[in-house]
């Protein structure tokens, strides 16, 4: 029971972050994990790993899709300019940690504001 | 459980801001991490798919006919429109959809506001650059164009249709659509105007018309003697075959400047230094031109050829495109910021550009009664200033900067004691500026005409207009016709005005007059009688039997290099000047050779030197990439001209004009004991033999350490790049492995060369050739950025397609955009 409210969090908040994104500004995975995390509350630990997770795969898998339609030009670019040595792999794994954190943190927020039980 | 939320609380916020603080590639200005990485609004938005379908409908508010933009492999752009206002209007969208960051960062620099971009720069670099635009007059310059645009009712139209073309796209781009660099910079662009046109079309003025070495040269005076003076500073060089052929005869002058009663007391024999430091746009701005006639070609027409030599930037400052309406078919290309074509060919007729380098920018040193600058002497009395402004310079991250400018009768004041331009050292003094390009002109208007001409009446009447950067327009036409006129608005100066800095306490030191247009020096070549080609490579126009003061630093050696070729040549075809236009041989290195062997005591060299010194006698002069003698030839000249001069300029701190590299040499072939020879540090005198040697052995270290860094083949060596406009290299070309230099026709050095290399033969039908060191997209993101870059390197051409209205289904049309005034937007 508790390992599927956690995936049905993960899966919300990865599909809302995704709609979302798609008219609001970068920031608004945050308060969607926030958001989805008060309906279906998890422990702060699950609710954190859910929305890494979700914003994890959901930044990582459009990174890297965007990427491979773009046979690595701009990566290799973008990651030279990071100084991550030109690997699109880096970049790619930069961004999903970055939106993971995001969404972690939303979700995280929210497990704090449940009563302990 | 505590310290759970506070690990991460803690590791959140030190990656964030570890990653926030990191001056990715030196900005100044770092992107807002999330919104750069986010892949719905960051840069993974700019990657675009290879293989991007680019059919579109496209709907242009008030466009009049319908529009066709067919594009080829290559992203470039067809475009069928019903008129030329349609296709301005269309050249507009066109642009911005590919480089509108480009075009408005160009503008921004023109105006004077990089620093509101890119914040203040290392020593505060970019707000120096700032003021000098802006004191120099370039907003007020741009708004003069405007008024001659408004004047001319045809290019005021078409600059509203192209405004209005740009504008369409801006509205509708949002934070995922936005080009690359405003995501890196973080800023978004302002809606485009006729004056940011302008500003583009002056910051080409600047960059052409805007180098003088008044500052130099005056300290020059003042720190040499008369006959040592006379002797770095030659009037004409002797290897000098300028574009008109020497013994040309000209008429009698039709404008006779009077020289000021003063002039040997108050400025030729003057004694003032100059601390102050320009602004000077790239020296070596200049370009290749050159058309044969028929009598020449093997197909018995003409071939017209140019490759103007600019900064080789990533985006590229062309955008290659063919614009056909009902008046005229026109291909080549044009200015991100402007309309029009600006070097190309129609149906009849083809036209390139090369800079003519002359000297249209003056200093006058202008005396003030106090420090609140509001009346100067002039003619004996007091004056008010001519006008007072503030300028805002919006620094990023730091309070604006007021500058206050005042002007006189001779101009802005450019340096005074609140601006002393790169120099770090105050100075009390205030110089005026007089700058030809400040005028009101409408340099637009030529490209207008240019696109529709048939003949050569056409090209008289359209480049006739043309007032600065003054540029030689070299012509050939289907009816076998080739010409060349050096045309702009040039100043009638006597001989020596403006060389100094000029007294400005008097107005007799005004210029006085513009050349008429038509004594500007020109060549129409159609009896078959002549030499049979007409060319241009920013050397002095004429010998000194034209009637005007020329007055400026001209280099000679390209210009020497394409005539004597161009002489021997016959039966030329396009492949023929493929390999002309990419030619690597360095006419001075033959030159200065025998100077350098002819005095070296190879008994003093050890094994390791005569080796270097046998590479260089092998070496035929060609500058090819992996040859070593273009690197020993380079560095060894380098140390030997610093040898030659440095002891007698080392006795001032101020920056003194040095000569040009055709005057050591020119010399040295006269009068191998030539008075700058000997070291005048040294109580012996030294003899040219002493000082080749000397920078021979004084080479040897700098090239064993080139060895050891794998820098030794001349392609590594000079290290060419087509670098992003921001300079980071991530975004760049680097380290391009391309033969040349600046005194080669393929002159391509480190970060400038030749910008764009088109050949065309006007047979009936009309076959042509181009490339450039870029890409139809500037989007760093797109296949198309840089994928030119390669065949530019290797010399390569692209055959350009001139596409009729019959190939619309033909299989090079790759995507077809439909333009309409009422189809939806994008």
């Amino acid at each position: 029971m508790a390992s599927m409210k956690f995936i049905i969090n993960l899966i919300l908040i990865a599909l809302l972050s995704f709609v979302s994104g798609l008219f609001l500004p970068n920031w608004v995975i945050a308060p969607v994990a926030f958001v989805v995390t008060l309906l279906i509350p998890l422990k702060p630990l699950a609710a954190f790993l859910s929305g890494f997770f979700a914003l994890f795969l959901v930044w990582g898998g459009l990174a890297m899709a965007a990427n491979a339609a773009n046979d690595g030009i701009l990566a290799t670019r973008i990651a030279n300019l990071f100084q991550l040595n030109g690997s699109a792999a880096a970049l790619i794994l930069v961004t999903a940690l970055v939106g993971g954190l995001m969404g972690g943190g939303g979700a995280l927020t929210a497990s704090f504001l449940q009563k302990p039980r | 459980m505590r310290f759970v939320p506070f690990l991460l609380t803690l590791l959140l916020t030190a990656g964030l801001v570890v990653a926030l603080n990191t001056r990715w590639g030196g900005l100044q200005k770092k992107p807002r991490l999330a919104a750069f990485l986010s892949p719905q609004e960051g840069f993974w938005q700019n990657a675009e798919p290879v293989g991007k379908n680019f059919n579109a409908r496209i709907g242009l508010a008030g466009l009049q006919g319908k529009g066709e933009v067919y594009f080829d492999r290559y992203l470039i752009p067809h475009v069928f429109a019903a008129s030329e206002t349609d296709a301005c209007y269309i050249q507009g969208y066109l642009h911005a959809r590919f480089r509108l960051w480009q075009m408005e960062f160009q503008s921004f620099a023109a105006a004077g506001r990089l620093s509101e971009v890119l914040g203040p720069g290392d020593n505060d670099d970019y707000v120096k650059y700032d003021r000098s635009m802006r004191r120099l007059g370039m907003v007020e310059a741009a708004k003069a164009a405007l008024g001659a645009i408004a004047r001319d009712s045809i290019v005021q139209q078409d600059c509203d249709a192209y405004t209005a073309g740009v504008n369409a796209f801006i509205r509708q781009l949002d934070r995922a659509s936005l080009p690359l660099e405003y995501k890196l910079l973080d800023y978004r662009p302002e809606p485009w105007t006729n004056l940011k046109t302008a500003l583009f079309v002056k910051y080409m003025a600047y960059d052409l018309a805007g180098s003088d070495d008044d500052f130099g040269m005056t300290n020059a005076r003042s720190v040499f003697s008369k006959a040592d003076f006379a002797k770095l500073f030659p009037v004409i060089p002797d290897s000098l075959d300028p574009i008109i052929p020497r013994g040309t005869r000209f008429p009698p002058p039709g404008v006779v400047p009077k020289i000021p009663g003063t002039a040997d007391s108050l400025y030729f024999s003057a004694t003032g230094t100059v601390t102050d430091i320009e602004l000077k746009p790239e020296k070596s701005n200049g370009s290749n031109n050159w058309a044969v006639s028929g009598k020449k070609t093997l197909s018995g027409r003409p071939i017209l050829c140019n490759d103007p030599h600019l900064s080789t930037n990533l985006p590229s400052i062309w955008y290659q495109m063919q614009i056909h309406t009902p008046d005229y078919n026109v291909s080549g290309v044009s200015f991100p910021g402007a309309p029009y074509i600006v070097i190309g060919f129609n149906d009849s007729c083809a036209w390139g550009i090369t800079n003519s380098g002359r000297d249209v920018r003056d200093y006058y040193s202008i005396r003030f009664k106090d420090d609140s600058r509001q009346e100067y002497w002039l003619n004996g009395k007091w004056r008010p200033v001519t006008a007072e402004r503030v300028d805002t310079i919006r620094i990023l991250g730091r309070a604006p900067l007021y500058d206050t400018v005042v002007s006189t009768v001779f101009g802005p004041v450019m340096f005074d004691p609140t601006f002393t331009g790169f120099s770090d050292l105050p100075s009390t003094r205030s110089y005026a500026v007089r700058w030809k390009a400040a005028d009101s002109s409408d340099e637009l208007l030529t490209f207008h005409y240019l696109q529709g001409i048939r003949n050569y009446d056409g090209y008289r009447a359209a480049i006739s207009s043309f007032s600065a950067p003054g540029q030689n327009f070299a012509f050939a036409d289907k009816a076998g016709q080739i010409a060349i006129w050096q045309q702009g608005q040039f100043p009638a100066k006597w001989k020596g005005q403006g060389m100094f800095v000029m007294p400005g306490e008097d107005s007799s030191y005004m210029w006085q007059g513009m050349i008429p247009n038509e004594e500007n020096p020109h060549m129409l070549l159609d009896s078959g009688q002549d030499r049979g080609f007409v060319s241009s490579a920013n050397q002095e126009a004429t010998d000194t039997s034209y009637p005007y003061f020329g007055g400026a630093d001209y280099p000679i050696y390209r210009g020497l290099t394409i005539n004597r070729r161009l002489s021997a040549m016959n039966s030329i075809t396009p492949a023929d000047m493929m390999r002309l236009q990419t030619d690597d041989f360095d006419v001075f290195a033959q030159m200065a050779q025998p100077i350098l062997l002819g005095h070296i005591r190879e008994a003093e060299l050890d094994d390791a030197e005569k080796a270097y010194l046998n590479t260089f006698k092998l070496w035929k002069f060609r500058n090819e990439p992996d040859e070593q003698g273009p690197t020993i030839f380079h560095v060894w000249w380098n140390h030997f001209e610093h040898d030659i001069f440095d002891d007698e300029y080392s006795k001032t701190s101020l920056a003194v004009q040095r000569p040009n590299e055709s005057t050591l040499l020119e010399a040295l072939l006269r009068d191998t004991s030539w008075s700058f020879v000997d070291n005048v540090d040294t109580k012996n005198r030294e003899t040219l033999t002493d000082i080749v040697t000397l920078a021979f052995h004084q080479s040897v270290p700098d090239l064993a350490q080139a060895g050891q860094d794998g820098r030794l083949n001349w392609g590594k060596f000079k290290d060419t790049w087509a670098r992003h406009l921001l300079r980071l290299p991530a975004l760049s070309r680097t380290h391009l492995l391309i033969g040349g230099g600046s005194r080669c026709i393929n002159a391509a050095k480190q970060f400038h060369g030749p910008s764009w290399r088109m050949i065309v033969q006007l047979t009936d039908r009309t076959e042509a050739y181009g490339i450039y060191p870029g890409g139809q997209s500037g989007n760093p993101g797109s296949p198309y950025y840089d994928n030119f870059v390669d065949r530019w390197v290797a010399g390569q051409y692209l055959p350009v397609w001139i596409m009729g209205a019959e190939d619309r289904s033909d299989p090079r049309v790759k995507w077809t955009m439909h333009f309409s005034s009422s189809a939806p937007a994008e």
